[in-house]
């Protein structure tokens, strides 16, 4: 696309761009490194991704203000006024992707110390793996102004869905099984629920990948495969189980 | 035992429902043409203006013309009243229908067409008289009606243009007394005086402050619902503002025509979206 007449319009809009970036960059490593942290029982690497939601926190603050502002000086229209309201919202998804990162290393904290059977961790990793090319894809989708691999994450939500309810069965399974496992398995279903959320927020990125790209509001309900609202645990009277 | 879960899906991709300004605005019934352009061609001279214009303006609607310097459209917005006949080297070819007649047609009355077709320029034009004659002005040029009448019609227009309040008890100053924001209102009720179909405003807040230009952006919306109003403005964020359909024009052509939001939001020519977010070079 070409320059604005006024080149300081161009600057404010880089401005936005290369914070978002910053932002998705911290975001995604905060993610990766709660599921390292779970996975290898790092409480060091837990407190540093504590520690770093604040720079996103600061970063979010610090868009929504270049953005007021920009919108105030520049007036923006057409594709200039989507990249402002993307950056708001965007800015906004990052922020809460960050604090529930920032949760899964809380309850990494949490459950450390205690009897963890690897293999119960197993299935968070993997959902969080998903959920982490999710994030990856969604922000080059937005670097890149990519529709189709916004697209392409926005319908792939559902995998996730469908992970966390295999998920949500498999830890009742293991406290049935066990009840040392309960406390285990209650923080990695909190734990499991945030990935899921983060995987909605970048499905919300999608969304404004779209709106921003071609200037329409994706209407459609996404795709949903979480069935564990719905869940229910039935005891067997004769045996207790 | 674990129930009440749905087995996963393998789902297929869907086209995406979206939603966005245009088909929204497109949704909505239009209103009555009420100016239709056929293939106009304007002529300055030699210069070729205006090249085959076709623009439909809706009925008690504001439709904004935008583009940048010499595209052509205070001369399009000038032969809707035929001003440009003032000046014997200008001609204009194709067919402006209003209410059924072309009204570029030689046997059209001028006089009785600006009567119909009122026109506001950018700069404040008051006449060197009273507050009161320059609005009865125009109504004496077509109208002979009794002094209680005419002090009627003459409070009408300026209440109507958002003017009587500060007016009222100075009626027999001069009108070049007022302020820049005060004298285009009053050009506006002396417009409207004459009881106008259309009115045509051509960049009539570019010479005032941002008060003043609030005040008639107000009016002009309260107008709409009794006028059919044409606009031409620099100001992008004004067309957004005031007006339900825009036309972006460039080098005597209309580029491209809808409805404002879409105009503004979602362009669909280049050359639209160049000018509309500052891209022009």
């Amino acid at each position: 696309m070409s320059a604005h007449i006024v080149s300081g319009f161009d600057e404010d809009l880089e401005v936005l761009r290369s914070s978002i970036a910053e932002m998705g960059g911290i975001s995604e490593k905060m993610l990766a490194d709660a599921v390292t942290a779970l996975v290898r029982r790092d409480e060091v690497l837990a407190q540093r991704v504590i520690n770093a939601d604040n720079r996103l926190d600061a970063l979010q603050r610090q868009v929504e203000e270049q953005a007021i502002m920009t919108i105030a000086r520049r007036q923006p229209l057409a594709v200039d006024l989507r990249d402002v309201v993307s950056a708001i919202r965007i800015s906004g998804d990052l922020e809460r992707i960050g604090d529930l990162a920032k949760n899964c290393a809380k309850r990494t904290l949490a459950i450390a110390g205690g009897f963890q059977p690897p293999r119960i961790v197993t299935g968070v990793q993997s959902m969080a793996d998903l959920v982490l090319e999710q994030l990856k894809d969604v922000l080059d989708a937005y670097a890149q102004r990519d529709l189709e691999r916004a697209l392409d994450v926005w319908r792939r939500d559902d995998q996730i869905d469908a992970l966390y309810t295999s998920l949500f069965r498999e830890l009742l399974t293991y406290m049935m099984e066990d009840p040392r496992n309960i406390s285990f398995c209650a923080h990695l279903l909190f734990y499991g629920k945030n990935v899921e959320r983060i995987g909605d927020h970048t499905t919300n990125i999608a969304e404004t990948v779209h709106y921003l790209v071609t200037g329409q509001t994706l209407t459609a309900e996404r795709p949903k495969d979480d069935g564990t609202s719905q869940a229910r645990i039935e005891v067997d009277a004769a045996t207790g189980k | 035992m674990i129930t009440a879960i749905e087995p996963t899906q393998v789902r297929t991709p869907a086209p995406v429902p979206t939603s966005g300004p245009a088909p929204v605005a497109a949704a909505a019934k239009p209103e009555p043409v009420r100016i239709a352009c056929r293939n106009v061609d304007f002529y300055y001279g030699d210069f070729h203006g205006l090249k085959s214009i076709n623009l439909d303006f809706r009925d008690r609607q504001v439709t904004a013309l935008i583009g940048p310097s010499g595209c052509g459209k205070s001369t399009l917005l000038r032969t809707f009243n035929r001003i440009y006949s003032l000046y014997p080297e200008q001609r204009a070819t194709g067919e402006i229908i209003l209410d059924g007649r072309n009204i570029l047609a030689a046997s059209t009355d001028v006089n009785e067409l600006r009567s119909r077709v009122g026109m506001v320029f950018q700069k404040p034009t008051p006449f060197p008289m009273s507050i009161y004659d320059n609005v009865a002005f125009g109504i004496r040029l077509n109208q002979r009606i009794g002094r209680a009448e005419m002090d009627v019609r003459v409070e009408e227009a300026l209440r109507k243009a958002a003017l009587w309040t500060e007016v009222k008890d100075k009626l027999r100053q001069s009108g070049m007394g007022l302020s820049g924001g005060q004298q285009q209102r009053l050009c506006i009720a002396r417009t409207i005086a004459q009881k106008p179909e259309v009115i045509l405003l051509d960049e009539p807040t570019s010479a005032l402050d941002p008060i003043s230009t609030g005040k008639v952006e107000e009016l002009i919306d309260q107008l709409k619902s009794e006028f059919t109003i044409v606009i031409v403005t620099h100001n992008m964020q004004q067309a957004a503002r005031i007006s339900q359909y825009t036309a972006f024009m460039y080098l005597g052509e209309v580029i491209e025509f809808g409805p404002t939001n879409q105009i503004f939001m979602t362009p669909t020519k280049k050359q639209t979206h160049d000018y509309v977010t500052g891209r022009f070079g």
